[in-house]
């Protein structure tokens, strides 16, 4: 009874002064547009910089000890990676190379900017090599072959089977080198920019590098990427391989990708813009349902002199605040949703990540938030003052 | 059967600081069904207070309020909202009616409140608003209504929901005497024909022409009670003449319990 009355007068009031309250939801609207973009912006750059890292396939990644864990610092070499084989609990590892090359492929508008991509060198069969969604894996460590990712086929309109030519500058000349491409996989960003993965040795013969092909040297890549026996046993592989390999340091992906070049002040950055913005967003709610409480204070405390009991006034008001808020929300998700048709697709904006359900799920929570002054004020209303009597 | 109102040795202080105030001085009144009563008395004589104490709104320093078998000032904070709810009707000086409702839905919403919205108390608010002149008025919001309209309004709302007591505060306070005089006696009419007890707190003693008795306050202190006609009718500034008593209550009546009421509500065995 006394739901269906407070829910009786609440949206009665609602209608009657439709006009106030859109324009409170619309402000919520504005509100959650911009709380979903920067959710959606915080995980758009950090997939960016981490997608990659984040999807590989081994738990463990190792660095050189100097590098600060910064990928394109660390240099590592054949021998540890034998060494890091042969650590007891290791049931696979891969080493990974990166670099930033330009490429061109068929079709490509000779006007355009060039786009560079991350080139990155894997072991074929081992972690770090990415599952293509279409065509083939990579077939052995120096195949002439490429797998791209779908932002790169998107780009580019290259399909399997199509031939790209990597555009490279070694000991100060331009070298071109093509590759065919053989498969396609997904999600796999990095450093900023879409990933072409090649054959390790393939890598180190087309990555810009001082000198041309080839170098005398020993082939050098970035990082490894561990596969455990136990995933479980991670705290104490990580000792392991740090005692048995020398001259490593060793952490899971997780901290890998938060150590990326910055990784966490982007992400505080963003952090703190949300946080704040849902701060406003509390503060105009709140005092928005505070006005409107103070100027209905007399019409409250007739109801209540009537008989309206403090639960069904406290109802009607929350199912005012709530019904605004929600009404705010719908529209500003359905505005980010519109304008993200809109935008380009190299924009970094993912709204699909729990950034951005947790963003809409705090901004359902900020009208209640916010309303709870008012509703504390209303409960408080005393009947007498109908009578024009207030103690 | 209508219940009797009955207050004894009401008291009300209120603590300003250092000092105790009697606002409502032991007061006893006994008020019966079918009865329109005015408290009048000047600003601060305490007819606020009193008929905060008597709607459940205010409790008493001291004294009991009982309305039928009930006893009002024993009750607690949810007894008393929900026995508001059920056995008074209210007409307020000002913040009367709820903005946002029509007139139809400010008289039902007593009937919402009771949980007893349905077919037959709809026809009966349309009724009563009919009767009141507002027939053509149901779908207005009270921004649509005029001084008079609006007291009407709440006076159907006071009604509806068949309370053993109705009170009006001022009811007359923002209209003129001619509509002021029209709406207490439209009020005084249906107290009467429904059997029910009306308050009405007043300063304006012309607002006393209808009603059946005059409570008279000052300084808290019951000064006194007029029930005869031609004082009531000379208060109120009329000629006085003879008038025909209102349902005979100047002459006392004869109640089911086999006791005379007698006008200043002293109740006397009745002879067989």
């Amino acid at each position: 009874m006394t739901v269906s009355v407070s829910l009786f007068l609440a949206f009665k009031e609602l209608w009657r002064n439709r006009g106030r309250f859109f324009l409170v939801s619309l402000v919520i609207a504005l509100i959650t547009l911009l709380v979903i973009f920067l959710a959606g912006l915080g995980e758009g750059l950090a997939a960016a910089n981490k997608e990659y890292l984040s999807n590989l396939e081994g738990e463990l990644v190792v660095f050189q000890d100097q590098a600060n864990l910064a990928v394109l610092s660390s240099q590592l070499s054949r021998s540890s990676m034998n060494d890091i084989r042969r650590v007891p609990g290791v049931a696979d590892a891969g080493a990974i190379g990166t670099s930033s090359v330009f490429i061109e492929y068929p079709g490509m508008d000779p006007e355009a900017e060039p786009v560079s991509y991350s080139l990155v060198g894997v072991e074929p069969g081992h972690p770090g090599e990415p599952a293509v969604i279409s065509g083939e894996q990579l077939a052995g460590l120096r195949a002439n072959e490429v797998v791209i990712d779908e932002r790169v086929a998107k780009q580019t309109n290259l399909q399997v089977g199509d031939t790209l030519t990597v555009k490279s500058t070694q000991g100060g000349i331009d070298e071109f080198y093509p590759l065919t491409v053989v498969g396609v996989t997904d999600s796999q960003q990095y450093f900023f920019q879409a990933s072409i993965f090649v054959p390790l040795f393939t890598w180190d013969n087309v990555r810009p590098k001082p000198s041309v092909g080839n170098g005398q040297n020993e082939l050098t890549y970035n990082i490894v990427n561990v596969q455990l026996e136990n995933p479980a046993d991670e705290a104490a592989m990580i000792d392991r391989l740090q005692s048995q390999v020398s001259g490593v340091e060793v952490v899971n992906v997780v901290t890998a990708y938060e150590n990326s070049p910055g990784y966490a002040e982007q992400q505080s950055t963003l952090n703190t813009q949300r946080g704040f913005t849902l701060l406003i967003g509390v503060l105009v709610v709140g005092g928005f349902f505070q006005i409107q409480t103070l100027q209905k204070v007399g019409q409250v405390g007739m109801l209540k002199a009537l008989g309206a009991s403090n639960p069904l006034v406290a109802l009607a008001a929350i199912t005012q605040i709530v019904g605004t808020n929600m009404l705010g929300v719908t529209i500003g998700a359905l505005a980010t949703l519109l304008l993200a048709l809109g935008l380009p697709s190299n924009i970094p904006i993912i709204f699909t990540g729990p950034q951005v359900v947790i963003a809409i799920l705090t901004l359902l929570l900020i009208g209640p938030l916010g309303g709870l002054v008012s509703i504390r004020f209303l409960v408080r209303v005393e009947p007498l003052r109908a009578l024009g009597l207030a103690s | 059967m209508k219940s009797t109102l009955a207050t004894k040795n009401i008291t009300k202080q209120y603590q300003l600081d250092e000092a105790t105030i009697t606002a409502v001085d032991n007061i006893s009144l006994e008020l019966f069904p079918g009865e329109f009563v005015a408290l009048v008395g000047p600003s601060g004589s305490g007819k606020t207070s009193m008929l905060a104490m008597i709607a459940g709104l205010l409790s008493p320093t001291s004294g009991q309020i009982m309305l039928g078998g009930e006893e009002i000032s024993q009750m607690s904070e949810a007894q008393l909202t929900a026995f508001r709810r059920r056995k008074i009707g209210f007409t307020f000086q000002s913040n009367n009616l709820v903005p946002f409702l029509n007139v139809q839905e400010n008289v039902e919403l007593m009937l919402r409140l009771n949980g007893r919205y349905d077919k037959e108390g709809r026809a009966r608010a349309v009724e009563l608003l009919q009767r009141l002149g507002l027939g053509e008025r149901l779908n207005n919001l009270p921004s649509q209504l005029s001084g008079g309209q609006k007291q009407r309004v709440a006076i159907a709302r006071s009604l509806i929901h068949d309370p053993d007591l109705v009170l009006a505060d001022e009811p007359t306070a923002s209209l003129d005497t001619t509509l002021a005089y029209q709406v207490v006696e439209t009020f005084a009419e249906l107290i009467h024909e429904q059997n029910r007890i009306g308050i009405m707190v007043t300063h304006d003693l012309r607002m006393c022409r209808h009603v059946d008795r005059v409570i008279q306050m000052v300084d808290g202190r019951l000064e006194g009670i007029i029930s005869d006609r031609a004082e009531i009718e000379a208060l109120a500034g009329l000629e006085s003449h003879p008038t025909p008593a209102r349902n005979g209550h100047s002459h006392g009546k004869i109640k089911q319990n086999g006791y005379i009421q007698t006008p200043t509500g002293i109740m006397t065995p009745a002879l067989s």
